[in-house]
């Protein structure tokens, strides 16, 4: 019986001379340990964003251009907003099926960073970054950072009072940086804040075109670079070594499994866009420079920043009359490259501080790596305290911890936390090792002695 | 009847090529993929959840033509599109561990190439047999190169007013100009009430520039220590301040305002976004915060109508703080 | 091991008798404190008021409601210190005492919601006494149902989100706690944009008329059950529990996915 896949792929090979390629292809193999599917789970996410980011942008109007507001949801009847915030409205409440397209969408965003964080958190702890995998590190970290400029971007242009906030807060940040923050903040704004109606059109196609495009082309860079030099793969068995690889093929093996994950998060994605609400913009109402509301906060990947924003003592670098360094430099700026700045380096210090410049396709568990992995552990708690600082206001609310008491304790803790940490976690790493060194010499001793009395049980039998 | 006949053997003739004699197994080429044995339970569930997948996206079809858009059809919605990707998930996740065989295999990593490594820097090399002038040559191409790239860039210049900066600083506020509400109703004196908070704006300017609102609150002037120089910009008490923080540009939209100031903390304007607090009895100086510096002051004026108008621009630029942003605004 | 074993549990120990100390007391309820006559009378009545305020009242508001500016020491041990009342009214009184704003166990505490410890009777009796102080406003009788949610929702974004939230869950204003709305009842809202009650500012029939009040107040109560089209509200107050939804829902469900897919790590 002739195969029936015979001819199609001959119709592709005599006009691509694809073949060889494709055997290649299929055969790839992926080391399947779970950990490795993450990256993957932040791509599926990305494809969720493509596809309802595409419906929403065939829907939404990106001016702002004020209308008096007389539809179908009478308890914003009468209120002036932008023609960009009432498309929006329609989305969410008029056209049916277009909330469910947006939540989706809003939530495949703070996913897609958590996916990022995660993938990344797994190749930093396995040392997945060492050479020959610099380069797959920096490009993964230039999609981290483009991910929250594209996020902060796409749930500004609604232009809700919470966002509008929040794009206030932008510009402030961007005139604090030192001599170019005002031709800067006046480049991209087209005008003093709240800007010209081109801010609107270039923000859309920023979001909607220029920074997908270039999203895709780093995913492409990213995926072809962990392609060329394949995966690393963790030693659990004698096997698996820096020269060869051991994992399941594309196909028929992998493929099912990676369709699986990609509709399972697309799945969660849509029960999430269905089921919980996310950015109800008709209950915030529309952004005017004059109106605030207590509780604003940016997206949960942007917290981190206001946390830092909020821990800052008050104070402007001046010399005489010139502000020279405005204070939400240091929280909005100085600090995510300082973040930035650490993350980049990360291949590159490990390497000065151990000596170490070999080509490294195995991958360590954290605690194999005990100063590179408390390094983590603290650097991470750095950050996260002070993300979590963000909410001190919410957590007064909610428990009656003093606002004032949180400030100060946040401002020594997150200092002092992360010192702690890294000496407990380098601690905890070595005392795992020796622990296992324990074992393994425990189980030899043992297969010695196992040994031995197999040696000397055939004169015992022979006896009887 | 002849008709028949061939009708007949036409049909058993078709019939009988349906199934062709089994080929014999030594025709079967040598597997790559291993055998594996089959599973029909797996094939059923697999079923299964494909039917249920063609369920909910029927489902899906029928919630969306059937309901107006109220809060539950969005869930229903929501529900049949992701119980219908999690079904043909879950299909595949069972093919993949129970209908496909999983293969464990090896191969090499891919290595550095040496050899081509050279070749590839040697080709570079030779190409440039015929140059003399290398580094004039390269040195001419990188400055065309690069004026040419900063041509492609210099029409990014009219994005905005990138040189001229002085938009920053500008004010719809000048000497006699009126404070009017959100509804472009003239400010009078007398309705600012002691305790309240009023949000004010320039009459005709548009309410959105940064520089045009303002807070406007009535302080006991026996109670005011304003800084030199603004004695005067307080007429009975009722004072105003730029309603946008000058730490990042949100409004400061929250008056704290005690009815026993023995006990209570003391009035304050502050911002929800990071807090900064601001003392209006000081000039707006910072008891709280980040902000840098004071929220900007307005002169005021009481007209002979009892209206409320500026007397000058603010006491420092408003909004956000950028280099000259502690110096008066000019009154353009 | 056992060395280990002890650790945790001294640890274990150690924290649930924290966890204990801590329940004990947030359980514990102060004194009621409250003093009052013997036998009331079956109506309330101006004297009752006298009465009442004779023993809980006085020691910071002083004798028939004339204040005490710096603390004096007063019944009970208490340093009293508080403002005047001559003139607050009906409005303030019946605002203070119906949502358990006053009494107050110190003059530095923030005067909040709490449990109410008069009867119904006794406030009418205060209230009706502390009016007899001076003239002052009465109690104001909203009529939320001939308000506006659509202006309400204006009216209130422009003067009180600031400080209560867009959804008035509440909020922070540097050094005290901005109460969230979803449990007051509609003359208590009349009352408090009248008076601005301890930090809050005050508006005005000329700044909020009658009309627009029951807007705003037909907004508040409309915050109870906000229009939570999109599924579960998460509580309305924004990105906060958003970002908890993604980490703790949606990334331990797409950790658990990758789990049911991949593989675990394989013992050597």
């Amino acid at each position: 019986m002739t195969d029936p896949f015979v001819e199609p792929v001959r119709f592709i090979d005599e006009r691509t001379a694809a073949a060889p390629q494709m055997r290649k292809f299929m055969r790839y193999l992926f080391p399947d340990h779970w950990s490795f599917l993450l990256g993957e789970v932040a791509l599926y996410a990305f494809l969720v964003l493509i596809a309802t980011g595409i419906y929403l942008a065939l829907f939404f109007d990106p001016s702002t251009a004020k209308t008096i507001y007389h539809g179908s949801y009478t308890p914003l009847d009468g209120v002036r907003m932008s023609d960009a915030f009432k498309s929006v409205l329609d989305i969410s409440l008029t056209y049916k099926g277009g909330l469910l397209i947006r939540q989706t969408h809003h939530w495949a965003a703070d996913v897609f960073v958590a996916a990022i964080l995660m993938h990344l958190m797994r190749v930093f702890f396995t040392g997945a970054f060492r050479k020959p995998r610099e380069l797959t590190w920096i490009v993964g970290l230039l999609l981290l950072f483009t991910a929250l400029l594209e996020g902060y971007m796409g749930y500004s242009l609604v232009d809700d009072l919470l966002s509008g906030m929040g794009l206030a807060i932008g510009y402030g940040v961007g005139l604090s940086i030192p001599v170019i923050g005002g031709p800067a903040m006046l480049a991209i704004f087209g005008a003093p804040f709240p800007g010209n109606p081109h801010l609107w059109s270039r923000m859309y196609i920023a979001h909607v075109f220029l920074v997908p495009v270039l999203l895709a082309t780093l995913i492409g860079v990213h995926l072809v670079l962990v392609m060329a030099r394949h995966h690393t793969q963790f030693r659990e068995s004698v096997r698996h070594t820096q020269k060869r690889i051991v994992g399941v093929p594309l196909f028929p093996g992998q493929a099912p499994r990676s369709l699986a994950l990609m509709l399972f998060v697309a799945g969660l994605l849509f029960l999430l866009g269905g089921l919980i609400q996310i950015n109800p913009i008709w209950q915030w109402g529309p952004y005017e420079p004059w109106l605030g509301t207590n509780g604003a906060q940016p997206d949960w990947y942007l917290g981190w920043l206001i946390g830092a924003l909020r821990l800052m003592p008050g104070f402007d670098v001046t010399i005489g009359h010139y502000t020279l360094i405005p204070n939400p430099f240091w929280g909005g700026v100085l600090f995510p490259l300082v973040v930035l700045g650490v993350l980049l380096a990360v291949p590159f210090a490990e390497r000065r501080l151990t000596g170490d410049r070999g080509v490294h396709n195995l991958a360590d568990r954290p605690r194999d790596a005990p100063g590179r992995t408390a390094f983590g552990v603290a650097f991470l708690s750095w950050v996260f305290l002070i993300f979590a600082f963000g909410a001190a206001d919410r957590i007064f609310v909610l428990w009656g911890l003093s606002y004032n008491v949180q400030l100060f304790v946040f401002r020594i803790a997150i200092w002092v936390i992360p010192a702690i940490l890294y000496v407990v976690t380098r601690r905890w790493c070595r005392a795992l090792q020796v622990a296992e060194e324990v074992e393994a010499i425990q189980e030899s001793a043992e297969e010695d002695i196992r040994s031995r009395a197999k040696a000397r049980a055939p004169t015992a039998a022979g006896g009887r | 009847m002849k008709l028949w006949q061939w009708l007949f053997a036409f049909i058993v003739g078709r019939v009988l090529r349906r199934h062709p004699p089994p080929e014999s197994s030594a025709q079967e080429p040598t597997r790559i993929v291993p055998a594996g044995t089959p599973e029909r339970s797996a094939e059923n569930l697999v079923l299964v959840l494909l039917g249920l997948a063609v369920v909910f996206a029927l489902g899906f079809i029928v919630v969306y033509a059937e309901f107006s858009p109220k809060g539950m059809s969005n869930s229903l919605l929501g529900i049949c599109l992701g119980l219908s990707l999690l079904c043909i998930g879950g299909a595949l996740a069972v093919v993949a561990k129970r209908l496909v065989v999983t293969e464990e295999l090896e191969d090499d990593y891919p290595s550095a190439h040496p050899e081509q490594q050279e070749e590839v820097a040697q080709i570079v090399h030779e190409s440039g047999s015929r140059i003399t002038r290398k580094r004039l040559l390269v040195g001419a191409g990188a400055a065309a190169g690069g004026t040419l790239g900063l041509a492609a860039l210099t029409p990014a210049l009219s994005l905005g007013p990138v040189w001229d900066t002085t938009p920053l600083d500008l004010t719809p506020w000048r000497h006699g100009v009126r404070l009017v509400d959100d509804q472009g109703r003239p400010l009078r004196a007398d309705e600012i009430l002691h305790q309240s908070y009023y949000t004010a704006f320039a009459e005709g300017a548009d309410k959105e520039l940064l520089a045009s609102s303002l807070v406007v609150i009535r302080l006991d002037p026996d109670k005011l220590h304003l800084p030199e120089g603004r004695s005067d910009w307080a007429p009975e008490g009722i004072m105003a301040y730029s309603k946008i923080c000058p730490h990042a540009g949100c409004a400061v939209a929250l008056y704290r305002n005690p009815k026993f100031p023995a006990v209570q903390p003391s009035p304050a304007l502050v911002c929800p976004c990071h807090y900064s607090t601001f003392d209006p009895f000081t000039g707006g100086t910072v008891t709280y915060g980040p902000a840098g510096r004071a929220l900007p002051q307005l002169p005021l004026m009481i007209d002979s109508d009892r209206h409320l108008r500026a007397a000058g621009n603010f006491s420092a630029r408003v909004g956000p703080s950028w280099l000259n942003v502690r110096e008066r605004p000019t009154n353009a | 091991m056992s060395g280990r074993r002890r650790l945790l549990s001294t640890a274990l120990a150690a924290w649930l008798a924290m966890g204990a100390a801590i329940c004990a007391t947030a359980i514990a309820q102060p004194q009621s404190g409250i003093v009052r006559p013997t036998t009331e009378p079956l109506r309330p009545s101006r004297d009752l008021g006298a009465q009442l305020y004779a023993g809980n009242c006085a020691s910071c508001h002083g004798i028939a409601g004339s204040g005490i500016a710096s603390p004096r020491p007063g019944a009970g041990g208490i340093l009293g210190q508080g403002p005047p009342l001559h003139g607050v009214g009906e409005l303030a009184a019946d605002f203070y005492l119906r949502t358990g704003y006053m009494p107050l166990s110190s003059p530095h505490d923030q005067p909040g919601p709490d449990r109410v410890l008069f009867t119904d009777k006794e406030i009418k009796s205060l209230v009706s006494y502390v009016a007899s102080l001076g003239p002052g406003p009465s109690i104001p009788a909203p009529n939320p149902a001939s308000g506006s949610i659509a202006e309400g929702t204006q009216l209130f974004t422009e003067h009180c989100a600031g400080c209560h939230q867009e959804l008035a869950r509440g909020g922070f204003v540097t050094g005290a706690m901005v109460p969230p709305l979803q449990t007051v009842k509609a003359t208590q809202i009349a009352e408090a944009v009248r008076i601005g009650p301890y930090l809050m500012p005050r508006f005005s029939p000329s700044q909020i008329s009658d009309a627009q009040l029951n807007s705003i107040i037909k907004y508040v109560l409309s915050t109870r059950h906000p229009p939570n089209r999109g599924g579960w509200g998460i509580g309305n107050l924004g990105p906060i529990p958003e970002g908890l939804v993604t980490w703790w829902i949606a990334a331990p469900l797409l950790l658990l996915s990758c789990l049911a897919v991949g593989r675990r790590m394989r013992r050597p």
